[in-house]
């Protein structure tokens, strides 16, 4: 039971950065767009997260920073590619390199300055990420460990998680963003701003994968920054998208799944699965690639990448 | 209402239409205008960060082509990204969106590296042989699994062979830790150093891997643009319907040219391994796989330009590594200008078929 | 005409005219509705209607004139532009999103008050029994048929309130009983003082449902008639250009052989309709075969079927006697056969718009030759002698021909077709927005090859021109036969009666 708590606990917190890479993915390719960027935004909101903690000290500021970064960020994807309709896997990738390159970048200047050679954040901020102590709920034996003894990152992400599930498919404008992704000149003709709304929804994905790069920088090396420290989260978002359905709800339990897949081998014991720690960290990629053919295969309709996903609008195209 | 809206509607500030089609000379001196813009762009970040963009940019070139050691490491970077170029430029002009070069190189490299770690006492040629052929084969198989599920159940090439890189990836480190691993380390999990008779030759300084390279351009310079089945990709990227109505077989193309495309990444992976590293790592594509995916769009799927394209990144990329020593600047740096640059190239592609159209003063 | 002074116009358009590239759409259009009146607008394919239509709608912009709504001048940047003065359009490829249900594409992008699920459903369940239809608002599009698709286009518009309606080829994919529907709706609308504008070119329903017709030819309004005052015979004529003798020589060719013979063949279309309905036809050698009909037809599927890129559900394709049926395309073009699709985009299958005419002349015969490599020097000779024999007119024979006009496009693909010595040729609208000059080019083509013992089915547009130019022809409606005749003895009339599924007393015996 306690290392099934124990796990439990892991993968939630193993899950939470793709949490909100995944969320912001997912409302970028509702609106039509495959960014390939997740790496490179959440790159540049473990950036300016961690810098802004580390020099105001205040930990909504560094949130607000890691979201305002990267959804700038996504503004240079959005701008290339809605307005001046480059391709889009080659303007994904380049913000991935682009956003990689400028986090590590800034952060070995901002070593550079440093006295002590190290760039710790300070104590005021590190408190307030310490793990909520709700009275009463925390307390509850093995529920209140599971549920309600969590740092607010993954609060936050759960409920933005479902904040964006209710935009998405509950509201007028979800509808709206919804269809421009599946067929932009039904969007178009239906009077919907077809342009308007890509901008801010690719803004807005583009900023929520930002507070998921802050969770890298800030909590995963214990407020100590390290370069290159989204690692591959923001891929694992990419496939986690499809694994989920395109469904921020999914997402919740997907990204824990997948949270679980990356801990699993530093629990189970070789002696009962002798499967090897690589096996784990294939998992998601390989059980993703194996949900994508399936889908293909059912041909389902529903449940599948937005039908324009990739491919840009231009209204006087023949 | 009518007359409200009417009143309401104002024209757009701008307004994008197709324009008639420019002439080649005119398309290269837009895109070269772009490269122009783009570098003063890098430039205002250098200058941002206080340093004189000048003397950085000057250093950067100086810093790949200052010493015969300086170029051959230029070189050394070049060889991989321009093969992988070459390799996703078949895919690509078959409109089939191969992001999975990475995973190729990957499989490339860990087909390659069988041999040469299990079968490292054959003859060297016969051995280099065999891994140039299993790279081949590893990279291929690797582009041929993404053909087979698009042309069978048509099934999103792009995001699948994204996942293919990470599932070739962790098979490399599953190797590491276990099958593969070096006893000798120690407990430190890493795969051995290939012996001598596993390394690629060198000729002037440099792996043999950079006449491969040069080799490779040629080939897929002539299969574009000279052979039936060059022949056969364009048709098929330009239309499956023109290609069907001239008796094309889809299926058939479709797999053949990302066996190619794969083996061809393979082979980068293959060089990679046992011409730089000398041994296989899970840092043997190290991103290659997706630069050259940039590389060969810039490059707008020609040999040529791609050797140049790959050539200046190599340049860029070998060169801010002297940035550290003489300005104190990370070689992050050079990711950082390669992204402002591409940003403004990329941008500067939409006025090759559109053009801005400006509201008239006094209009609506 | 009415006194323009006086009347309110729901649409005025003045001057309207919008280029594609080099392709002149719309070439200063006139074109006006008054509230409370049905016009139709006439006119052949490629004649500009759903580009006109597409700019009223906010989906184009035009480069010139000006469009009045309401009397007012209107600036139609946008579809919620046009929304907002109150125009709806229905198109003919449906503006649907599939995944969606009824409902959600129907209130889609409005700005109306948010309502609740269920007081949603039941407003639009009101609307469309007011109108008498019949819709289930959480029936998810793709699993509509295509007349319930249209339901939900119509109550799209109805339900953003829209007086002005424009509806592009609707009857088109409906059965004469859902057309019947579909005009009572649209008489209904009316009354209520709608303004209607209905794209169709099937004469019979312009007669049934409208007040007033415009004609457009070749990007150009050309006249509008009150319908009272017209017949069928009279729009034909304006809507095909008055009755011309081309002079188009035309030769007996003896010994003719039977070569093709179609025997009860049925095909259908993705959706499930039949494309081509138990057809049985045949053709000799030395003979050009025209085949007439309006647009969607069957025309574009009978090519199709006989290339082998299209599966056949019943019958056979005897060619020489044996069924070609499941043949490759590329044995089939191996037998000599050879077909050419002028589309309306011109390019589309026949041509590689990014290639120049050498690699285009390749697109067929490049296997043609052992080996790994491609021999371009006779698709070279071979560009170099059709640029110069049907006068192309392009930079160079490199030259991608996306950047040819449409003229010269066509020329190639013909000339292509014909060079590789077919003994069956089949040609659907070659001359498709050719000039006077080309499409004679084209004429004297297809004329040296029936001489040469070719045949030829060509599939054509204009009625004069297939009247001149073939040695028989047969008319397609709905994917039937609707008879063959002796191009020689028939006229206009008989094959538009023919055309819009009528009947005439003999028919040639289909042997």
């Amino acid at each position: 039971m306690d290392m099934f708590l124990n796990i439990f606990v892991a993968a939630v917190l193993a899950g939470t950065p793709l949490l909100f890479g995944t969320v912001g993915e997912i409302i970028n390719e509702k609106v039509g767009h495959l960014n390939l960027g997740v790496e490179g935004m959440m790159s540049i909101g473990a950036c300016a997260g961690f810098m802004a903690g580390y020099v105001t000290d205040n930990f909504i500021i560094a949130i607000i920073a890691s979201f305002v970064a990267a959804a700038l960020a996504s503004l240079i994807y959005a701008v290339l590619t809605v307005t001046f309709m480059a391709n889009q896997n080659v303007t994904g990738l380049t913000l991935t390199i682009f956003g990689i390159g400028l986090s590590n970048f800034i952060g070995i200047y901002m070593l550079g300055k440093s006295e002590t050679g190290t760039l710790k954040l300070p104590e005021n901020i590190t408190a307030q990420m310490r793990d909520i102590h709700i009275p009463m709920l925390s307390d509850i034996p093995i529920i209140g460990k599971m549920f309600f003894s969590y740092n607010p990152f993954v609060y936050m992400g759960i409920i933005i998680a479902i904040a964006m599930g209710f935009y998405l498919y509950k509201t007028r404008l979800g509808l709206n963003l919804r269809a421009i992704g599946e067929n932009p000149a039904a969007a178009d003709a239906a009077g919907i701003k077809v342009t308007k709304l890509k901008y801010i929804n690719l803004i807005i994905g583009g900023g929520i994968c930002g507070i998921g790069g802050a969770y890298c920088s800030m909590i995963i090396n214990g407020g100590v920054w390290i370069s290159n420290n989204v690692g591959g989260l923001g891929w694992i978002a990419v496939a986690l998208v499809i694994f989920a359905s395109w469904k921020p709800v999914n997402a919740i339990w997907g990204s824990f799944i997948f949270g679980a897949l990356r801990v699993l081998k530093y629990y189970i014991p070789k002696t009962v699965f002798p499967f090897p720690n690589a096996f784990y960290d294939m998992l998601p990629f390989l059980i993703t690639a194996i949900v994508l053919v399936i889908t293909s295969i059912k041909q389902s309709k529903e449940n599948n990448i937005p039908e324009s996903c990739g491919i840009n609008y231009f209204r006087e195209e023949r | 209402m009518t007359n409200q809206a009417v009143q309401k509607s104002k024209e757009p500030f701008a307004r994008i239409v197709k324009k008639s089609e420019m002439s080649g000379k005119n398309v290269a001196i837009l895109r070269i205008m772009a490269f122009l813009l783009a570098i003063v762009a890098g430039g205002v970040f250098i200058l941002c960060i206080g340093e004189n963009p000048f003397a950085v940019y000057g250093a950067i070139i100086s810093g790949a082509f200052r010493s015969v050691m300086a170029f051959q490491g230029t070189v050394k970077i070049m060889i991989p990204l321009l093969i992988t170029s070459l390799g996703v430029t078949l895919a690509f002009k078959m409109k089939f969106w191969n992001i999975g070069a990475e995973g190729q190189i990957i499989m490339g490299a860990i087909f390659a590296s069988y041999f040469a770690l299990f079968h490292d006492t054959l003859n060297h040629t016969l051995l280099i042989f065999a891994m140039f052929i299993a790279g081949i084969i590893g990279g291929g198989l690797w582009g041929l699994i993404p053909a087979f599920f698009k042309s069978k159940f048509d099934t999103n090439e792009t995001l699948f062979t994204l996942m293919l890189n990470y599932i070739a990836l962790h098979i490399v480190s599953y190797l590491r830790d276990g099958p593969w691993m070096d006893p000798g380390s120690q407990g430190y999990s890493k795969i051995a150093t290939f012996s001598k008779n596993a390394m690629l030759d060198r000729v002037m300084g440099v792996h043999i891997g950079w006449i491969i390279a040069i080799i490779l351009t040629v080939f897929v310079f002539i299969y574009i643009k000279y052979t039936k089945q060059g022949y056969e990709i364009s048709v098929v990227g330009e239309s499956h319907e023109t290609a069907r109505y001239a008796g094309m077989n889809v299926k058939l193309i479709t797999l053949r040219t990302m066996f190619l495309s794969g083996a061809i990444c393979g082979i980068a992976g293959m060089v990679q391994a046992t011409g730089s590293d000398k041994t296989l790592t899970t840092a043997v594509a190290g991103g290659v796989g997706f630069t050259a995916i940039i590389v060969a769009w810039l490059a707008q799927l020609n040999p040529v330009m791609i050797f140049i394209i790959s050539f200046l990144f190599s340049v860029l990329e070998k060169g801010s590594s002297v940035l550290q020593s003489s300005y104190g600047l990370s070689t992050d740096c050079a990711d950082v200008l390669q992204g402002i640059i591409l940003f403004f190239v990329l941008g500067c592609e939409l006025f090759v078929r559109y053009k801005f159209v400006f509201r008239k003063k006094g209009g609506a | 005409m009415d006194n323009e002074n006086t009347v309110k116009y729901a649409i005025e358009c003045k001057g309207i005219t919008k280029t594609f590239g080099s392709v002149v759409a719309n070439d200063n259009i006139e074109l006006t509705v008054k509230y409370g009146e049905i016009l139709a607008l006439l006119g052949e394919n490629g004649s500009g209607k759903t580009t006109l239509m597409n700019m009223l709608s906010g989906i184009y912009h035009q480069d010139k004139g000006t469009i009045y709504i309401g009397g007012e001048e209107a600036n139609i940047n946008s579809p919620v532009d046009a929304m907002s003065l109150g125009i709806g359009m229905i198109h003919q490829h449906f503006k649907l999103v599939e995944v969606f249900s009824a409902g959600d594409n129907i209130i889609l992008g409005t700005e109306k008050k948010k309502m609740k699920p269920k007081a949603l459903k039941e407003e639009i369940r009101n609307i469309s029994k007011n109108l008498g239809l019949e819709i289930d608002p959480d029936k998810k599009i793709y699993n509509m048929s295509v007349s319930e698709k249209q339901t939900v286009e119509i109550l799209k518009v109805i339900y953003r309130g829209a007086k002005i309606l424009i509806l592009d080829e609707p009857t088109a994919v409906l059965t004469p009983q859902e057309t019947e529907k579909l005009f009572a709706l649209l008489r209904k609308m009316k009354e209520q003082g709608c303004a209607i504008i209905i794209i169709t070119h099937k004469l019979n329903e312009v007669m049934a449902i409208s007040d007033r017709v415009t004609i457009l030819r070749k990007g150009k309004s050309i006249d509008t008639v009150n319908t009272s005052e017209t017949n069928e015979k009279h729009l034909t004529e304006l809507m095909v250009g008055r009755p011309v003798s081309l002079e188009i020589e035309r030769n007996e060719v003896e010994n003719k052989e039977k070569i093709l013979k179609i025997v009860d063949l049925t095909v259908m279309k993705g959706d499930g309709t039949k494309a081509l309905d138990d057809i049985s036809f045949n053709i000799k050698t030395g003979e050009i075969l025209g085949v007439a009909g309006v647009a969607g037809s069957g025309q574009k599927e009978l090519c199709e079927t006989i290339a082998g890129l299209m599966p056949a559900k019943q019958g056979a394709i005897l060619y020489k006697k044996e069924n070609i049926i499941g043949k490759s395309p590329s044995e089939i073009i191996k037998l000599g056969i050879s077909m050419s699709f002028v589309p309306e985009d011109r390019l589309g299958m026949g041509l590689v718009a990014s290639m120049g005419m050498v690699d285009n002349m390749l697109l067929k015969s490049y296997k043609d030759k052992k080996g790994f490599f491609v021999d371009r020097k006779p698709a070279r000779e071979l560009a170099k002698k059709l640029k110069d024999k049907l006068k192309v007119v392009t930079p160079s024979i490199d030259t991608p021909v996306r950047l040819m006009s449409g003229g010269n496009v066509q020329k190639v693909l013909l000339g292509r077709e014909i060079e590789s010595n077919p003994n069956l040729l089949i040609t659907a609208y070659p001359v498709r927005g050719l000039d006077i000059n080309s499409s004679y080019t084209i004429y004297d083509l297809l004329n040296e090859q029936k001489e040469k013992g070719v045949a030829v089915i060509f599939i054509g547009e204009d009625l004069d021109v297939l009247l001149e130019l073939s040695d028989r022809i047969m008319v397609l409606c709905h994917g039937k036969i609707t008879g063959i005749v002796d191009a020689r003895k028939t006229t206009k009339e008989e094959i538009g009666i023919l055309m819009t599924g009528g009947t005439i007393g003999e028919e040639e015996e289909n042997d």
